[in-house]
Parts: structure tokens; C-alpha cells; sequence
């Protein structure tokens, strides 16, 4: 407790006491309820929240007692013959969230740039709603847009890409043949086997697109528009045309906001659950393929073996929550330290 | 002309300050400023109308590419490059460069746009069969076959166990949410930073993992039913970060001299909070927990793990309780067309409900005045306002007139 004194005035009037008053900065009477309340509640939250990762952290132990180091090198999640590992899905949730940012990125940024550059200024509310609004629409909805409306499409585009990249390897696909063995799929046959060019990593990515363009490019449009007007206009001014402009002063102020919020969304797309469960056919193998029917991720995986679980097993689910957890939290905060840094991140809260 | 005479009469060497003509009539900016010529719409359009020619030529007379996608593809590499060549004959390099980002700009977002109608129009046209049925809205799916017609079952109690399961998590999250953030921002110190240090980091905690954490905690370990509250807690566990750290971020750009003005007016901190701080930070405050609620009515993979799926109306959340993502899910991959479609009618009850709490988060952070959002924050009136209201709360100084000082 800090005892503030103040100097002595000599005073007029014997009758008054004149030592100084003590001051305290102690909260006192409604303040004190006020203060340890909030506390409270702030030490409740602290304890639900903490405890969820604390739980998931302690779950690990188990698993790896049960398991060892094969749980990060197994590919399989076969629970009949108890072997279990998740190399197999987290190269499934990478490969997903990937093919989601590699959409989502050139498209956020772009429309970004259109609404706080191009787009009249009549418009702009307008624009940044329906930006808004996209992000609040549930990830359902966009899995059964992508599944029914995307997805017959996507596999003849992935056919495309096939003839055209098939010799890069992760655009290959592969069939299994009359004999049992595994071939290359052929993109030029008279009746293409269109059924090995759905339920793919790349469809599931291209749902997953549309659920993280709108949160990258609310980020990115925000430090956008808090670009210094002097240095555009000083731009414009010493004969640049438009885009010169954007290149010279927005984009070099809002890179923290761009890297930042690519990243967040990233973050969640490797979190991302039913547009993938409802998309792809579930595959446990280590395949780097996106083209080809089958993946599965961290938490696609999750959703379909929870019930089937034995202890060891469920324990081993939650530790590979955790290992996703630490995953999109790693991701995150890389995203908030990049936003903040810059020299754009002042006053942006992402 | 006297501004003329005396212009004639300057002599060479001397610096003369410019005369002004007072009858000369006042400037008037060149209506034109700004905008396009003539000549700079005409290579706009004109490439465009081009690019849509050449497409429709490429597409329907020389290359066997039907359709309108391909149309659009053909139409969009057409008129990035119409506009380049059209811009370099008139600027240059420059010119064209920035022709190309600004006519690739254009087209992205137009595609976003268009993909956004497309999910939109998607789910209303596909869920339209079972929505026109009146009984989709009032009946529940009791005994309903998966091949029975639309004239039967519905989505009541999926929109019902929607909103319970909402509204508990609501009353857990919303008093603990914004509670942590007054205590985050009025109360400080070093235990703040370590609430706001760990709600920060669990807002990347994914929704399926805070489902699968009720799932473990609260079924298995404390061998609770599965039910609706379950699937309330999973929902609570995934928003309280999100609407903690929203509140947090809307409380921290409360201007500080409204905390100081109300303090050294006398009154005490939770006076403060009370009648100054969350007042001002209403509407954002409205807007984060609409905003995370929106979030909570989606997420599907929570309720999958712990709400089990009950198909008749039920108002009591310690029972199986059916929700509109659950629905949804379990009517889809059912396989039934049938099925199918009335999922998709969920589907369309669900983005109604969603837009329903888009349009009313817009509303609340848009007060009375109609004021954009991002202006700077309240007239000087409201602040003496609220700084009456704080007087006549707190009576610790005499009566003051503050709008006679501050409407000035």
C-alpha cells in the first residue's frame, strides 16, 4: 500500500486539524466487491480455459507410455490391430490447409485491394459486410456447396491438371489396375475413371478456401485502410499511376497485415472439420498426392473414431488434438506477433 | 480589366505581390476533376466489349468450349490482354502494368462475389422443395421415414434445440466473457496478463477438440448422458476465448478521459465501469457476442461429439437434443435423396438464422444516429450527457451544467 503525503499549509483556523490525511489507493467498500469479483470471474475463466489445455496436455502421457515415439511415425489409425499414429493424417491436414491458402491467399489479398483501393466509396460498407458475411456463413454450408456443387467440377479440372502436371509427383493419381497393382491413372483414356478424382485433398482445400478467404482478407483490408493518405497522395503526386501506388506505399505498409493474415487463416483451416469429413473418403496413408480420392486430417480423423474409441485410444485422439492444437496455436501466434510488429499493427486487432 | 492596367504598368527587376480581381467570379473547381475522360472510359468498355467478343468467337465458333464457365475463363485472359495492349498504345509500360493489376484485382473479387451467390443460391434452390412446406417449419421428425414425401417431418425441433443449447451457452459464456474482459482491462496487473496470455492462446483451440474434451470429461469420466447441455458446454468451452478476447480487444479502445473525466468527477471504478465504460462499449460489445454466437450456431463438430441425435421436439436440454448443423449432417450423409433435400432445407434454416444474427449484430452497432462505425468515438453532448447521469449517480459534486460549456 502506497501512503501519498501532501504538504502542510499552515491554516488560518487553529480548530482544524492539520496533520495531512492519509490517502490510499486500496480499493474500498463497492470497489473491493468490484475488484476481487472481477478477479474472480477472471480467475474462473483462467481455470475452464487453462484446464482444457492442461487436460489435453496431460493425455499425451498416456499415449506415448502406450504407443512410444511410433505415434508420430505411424501412418495408420487402425484400431483392430492397435496401430496407431498420426504421420498419416497430419500430412493430410498440411496438404489441406495448403491447397485452401494457395486459393485463399491471391484472393484475399486481391479483394482486399479492391475494397479499400478500387471499389467506390459508396460501395465500400456494402463490400466489407459481404466480406463479413461470408465469414459468418457455417462451415456446413460451405462442405455441401463444395461437395455437390464443386466437387463434380473440381475432379474434371483435377483430370486437366493431370495431363497437363501429371509428371510432377504430387499431381499424379493413381488406380489400381485389372492385375491388383497400383498404376498411374490414365487422364487421355476414351472413359477417364472419374471416380479416383473426387473426395480428394484438393476438393476438400477448395471448400476449406472459402472458410478462411474471408477471415485473411478482413485482416488484410483492415490494415489496408490504415495506410497514411499523405504517402499515397505523395505517390499519386509525383506521377505514379494506381497500381504503382499500391506497390510502392500499401503493399510495403500492410505486409505485416498480409503475412499476419494469411496466417490466421491458415490457422484455421488446419483446424477445419465437417466441410472436410463431408468431402473426403477417409485414408490413413502418407500421400502427397492431392489430386487422388482419399486423405484424412487431424480433425476429420477425430470426428470419425471417437466413438468406436477404447481408453487408450481416445487418449490417443486427444493427444492428437493436442498435437493440432499446438499446431494452429504456434500458427496463430506467429500470425499476432507479424501483425503487431509491423509497422501497420499499431492500432490492428486482428 | 484593373488588374490588367496595373499588370502593364510592372516594372522588370521588382517583385510585385499578383493582384486580385475582386468582381472576377470565385473558382470553380473543373467538373471533370477526377474522373474519367471520354477517352479513358471508351478503352475501358471498349476492351472489355472486345474481350467478350473474341471470347464468344473462341468459345462457340473456333474451339469446342461450351459453356459458360469457359466462356468467363476465355472472357477473363481476353480482357487482361485487350487492356494491356489498349494501355500500352496510349502510356507505356506503366500504363499497362497497371491496367493488367487493376483488371486481375476486378476479376478476383468478382469471382469471390460470385462465389459467395453461388453458396447462397445453392442452398436456398436445393432446400426450396422441403422450405415451401409449411409443416417444415412447425413439425419435428418423429416417425418420419427417410423416403417419406416433404409433406411430412420438419425442422422445429432442430431450430429449437438450436436455440436452447445457444442460450445456455450464452448465459455461461456471456457473464464470464465479458467479466474476464473488464477484469482484463479495469483491474490489470500481473495475473491479467496471465488470463489474457491464456485465453489468447485458446482461441486457436479447434472446435472439434473442445468437443472431444466435454465428450471425455463430462460422458466418459463423469458418466453423464448425452444431451443437449453437453453439447451447451462444448459450445460454451469453444466460445469463451472468442467472445473473451473480442470484448477484450472492443473494452481497450474505450478512450482513457472517459475513464479519467468519471474518476476525478469522483466516483468510484465500478461506477465507472458501470455507467461510462460498458455503455460506451456497447455496440462492440453486442457485435463480439453476436459475432461468436454466429460462430456457435455453425460449428457442427462440437454437437457431433456430444448432444447425440434425438428426432423428436424436446424442450428439455438434459435430454437428447437434435440441432440444425447436427440435422443437417446426419440428413446428408444419410445418402436418401430425400434425405438429402431436406437436409438442404436445414441447411437454408440455418443460413436464415445466421443472417437473421448478421443483420441484428449490424443493427445494434449502428445506434440511432447512423453513424459509420469507425468514427471517432461519441459527440462531445453524449459524453457531457453520460457525465451528467454520473453526477446525479454518484452526488459527489455539486450540480453542473455541462452542456452549457460543452454544446458550444
Amino acid at each position: 500500500m502506497t501512503i501519498l503525503r501532501t504538504e502542510v499549509l499552515p491554516s488560518s483556523r487553529p480548530d482544524v486539524d492539520q496533520r495531512p490525511r492519509k490517502i490510499s489507493r486500496k480499493p474500498s467498500g463497492v470497489d473491493a466487491v468490484f475488484a476481487h469479483s472481477s478477479r474472480a470471474v477472471g480467475a474462473t475463466v483462467l481455470v475452464i480455459t487453462g484446464g482444457v489445455g492442461l487436460f489435453l496436455a496431460l493425455q499425451a502421457i498416456p499415449t506415448l507410455r502406450d504407443y512410444g515415439t511410433s505415434f508420430f511415425t505411424e501412418e495408420q489409425w487402425s484400431p483392430d490391430t492397435n496401430q496407431i499414429g498420426i504421420a498419416g493424417v497430419l500430412v493430410g491436414t498440411v496438404s489441406v490447409a495448403l491447397v485452401a491458402m494457395f486459393f485463399a491467399f491471391p484472393l484475399a489479398l486481391a479483394s482486399a485491394l479492391y475494397i479499400s483501393e478500387y471499389a467506390p466509396a459508396k460501395l465500400k460498407p456494402t463490400l466489407v459486410s459481404m466480406i463479413d458475411l461470408m465469414a459468418a456463413v457455417p462451415s456446413i454450408v460451405y462442405g455441401l456447396w463444395g461437395f455437390f456443387l464443386v466437387m463434380p467440377h473440381a475432379g474434371q479440372v483435377a483430370v486437366g491438371i493431370q495431363k497437363l502436371l501429371g509428371w510432377i509427383p504430387i499431381f499424379r493419381v493413381t488406380t489400381i489396375d485389372a492385375s491388383g497393382a497400383v498404376v498411374t491413372a490414365d487422364p487421355h483414356a476414351a472413359v477417364v475413371d472419374a471416380t479416383r478424382y473426387v473426395s480428394s485433398a484438393f476438393c476438400a482445400g477448395i471448400a476449406v478456401s472459402m472458410m478462411v478467404m474471408p477471415m485473411a482478407c478482413a485482416v488484410m483490408r483492415q490494415v489496408f485502410s490504415q495506410t497514411p493518405p499523405g504517402e499515397k497522395e505523395a505517390a499519386l503526386a509525383l506521377g505514379s499511376t494506381h497500381w504503382g501506388m499500391i506497390r510502392a506505399v500499401v503493399l510495403p505498409f500492410g505486409r505485416g497485415g498480409i503475412i499476419g493474415g494469411t496466417m490466421l487463416g491458415l490457422g484455421r483451416a488446419l483446424g477445419e472439420t465437417i466441410a472436410v469429413v463431408l468431402i473426403v473418403s477417409p485414408a490413413f496413408d502418407i500421400k502427397p498426392r492431392i489430386l487422388e480420392i482419399g486423405t484424412a486430417t487431424v480433425s476429420s480423423l477425430i470426428a470419425a473414431r471417437f466413438g468406436e474409441a477404447t481408453a487408450a485410444q481416445l487418449s490417443a485422439l486427444l493427444a492428437a488434438g493436442l498435437v493440432l492444437f499446438l499446431l494452429t496455436f504456434v500458427v496463430n501466434t506467429l500470425a499476432a506477433l507479424i501483425v503487431a510488429r509491423s509497422r501497420s499493427g499499431a492500432g490492428a486487432d486482428a | 480589366m484593373t488588374a490588367v492596367a496595373e499588370a502593364a504598368e510592372l516594372v522588370s527587376g521588382t517583385t510585385h505581390r499578383p493582384v486580385r480581381d475582386p468582381h472576377a467570379p470565385a473558382p470553380r473547381p473543373l467538373a471533370t476533376l477526377g474522373k474519367p475522360t471520354a477517352e479513358d472510359s471508351f478503352r475501358n468498355w471498349g476492351s472489355l466489349a472486345g474481350a467478350a467478343a473474341l471470347a464468344w468467337l473462341l468459345c462457340e465458333r473456333l474451339l469446342p468450349l461450351p459453356g459458360v464457365a469457359w466462356f468467363l475463363v476465355v472472357w477473363f485472359l481476353f480482357s487482361v490482354v485487350l487492356g494491356a495492349l489498349v494501355a500500352l498504345m496510349r502510356g507505356g509500360v506503366p500504363d499497362m502494368v497497371d491496367m493488367v493489376a487493376r483488371r486481375v484485382i476486378l476479376w478476383a473479387f468478382l469471382l469471390i462475389v460470385g462465389a459467395l451467390a453461388s453458396v447462397i443460391g445453392f442452398v436456398f434452390l436445393r432446400g426450396w422443395h422441403p422450405l415451401v412446406h409449411l409443416n417444415f417449419w412447425t413439425d419435428d421428425m418423429a416417425g418420419v421415414g427417410p423416403k417419406d414425401g416433404m409433406d411430412k417431418g420438419g425442422v422445429l425441433h432442430a431450430i429449437v434445440g438450436s436455440l436452447i443449447e445457444l442460450g445456455i451457452g450464452l448465459a455461461i459464456t456471456v457473464p464470464l466473457g465479458i467479466g474476464t474482459a473488464v477484469f482484463m482491462n479495469e483491474i490489470g496487473g500481473r495475473f491479467a496478463a496471465v488470463v489474457r496470455t491464456v485465453v489468447e492462446a485458446m482461441t486457436a483451440l479447434p472446435s472439434i477438440v473442445a468437443g472431444l474434451f466435454i465428450y471425455t470429461v463430462w460422458l466418459l469420466a463423469l458418466g453423464q448422458q448425452r444431451s443437449g447441455f453437453a453439447a451447451s458446454l462444448a459450445i460454451a468451452v469453444m466460445m469463451l476465448p472468442i467472445i473473451a478476447r473480442a470484448s477484450d480487444v472492443v473494452l481497450r479502445v474505450v478512450p482513457g478521459n472517459l475513464r479519467e473525466a468519471s474518476l476525478a468527477l469522483g466516483s468510484s471504478r465500478w461506477k465507472t465501469v458501470w455507467h461510462v465504460v460498458l455503455p460506451t462499449a456497447r455496440p462492440g460489445l453486442a457485435t463480439a457476442v453476436i459475432l461468436g454466437l454466429a460462430r456457435g450456431v455453425g460449428e457442427t463438430s462440437p454437437v457431433l461429439l456430444t448432444s447425440g441425435a434425438a428426432n423428436a421436439l424436446t424442450l428439455d436440454p438434459l435430454k437428447l437434443m437434435s440441432s440444425l448443423p447436427l440435422y443437417i449432417f446426419t440428413l446428408v450423409r444419410s445418402g436418401e435423396p430425400a434425405s438429402i433435400d431436406r437436409g438442404f432445407g436445414g441447411a437454408a434454416a440455418l443460413l436464415l438464422l445466421v443472417l437473421t444474427l448478421f443483420i441484428a449484430a449490424r443493427l445494434i452497432a449502428r445506434p440511432q444516429s447512423a453513424k459509420p462505425r469507425r468514427r471517432p468515438i461519441r459527440g462531445t453532448a453524449s459524453f457531457a450527457r453520460r457525465l451528467i447521469v454520473l453526477n446525479r449517480a454518484t452526488h459527489t459534486v455539486g450540480p453542473v451544467d455541462l452542456n452549457q460549456e460543452t454544446s458550444s
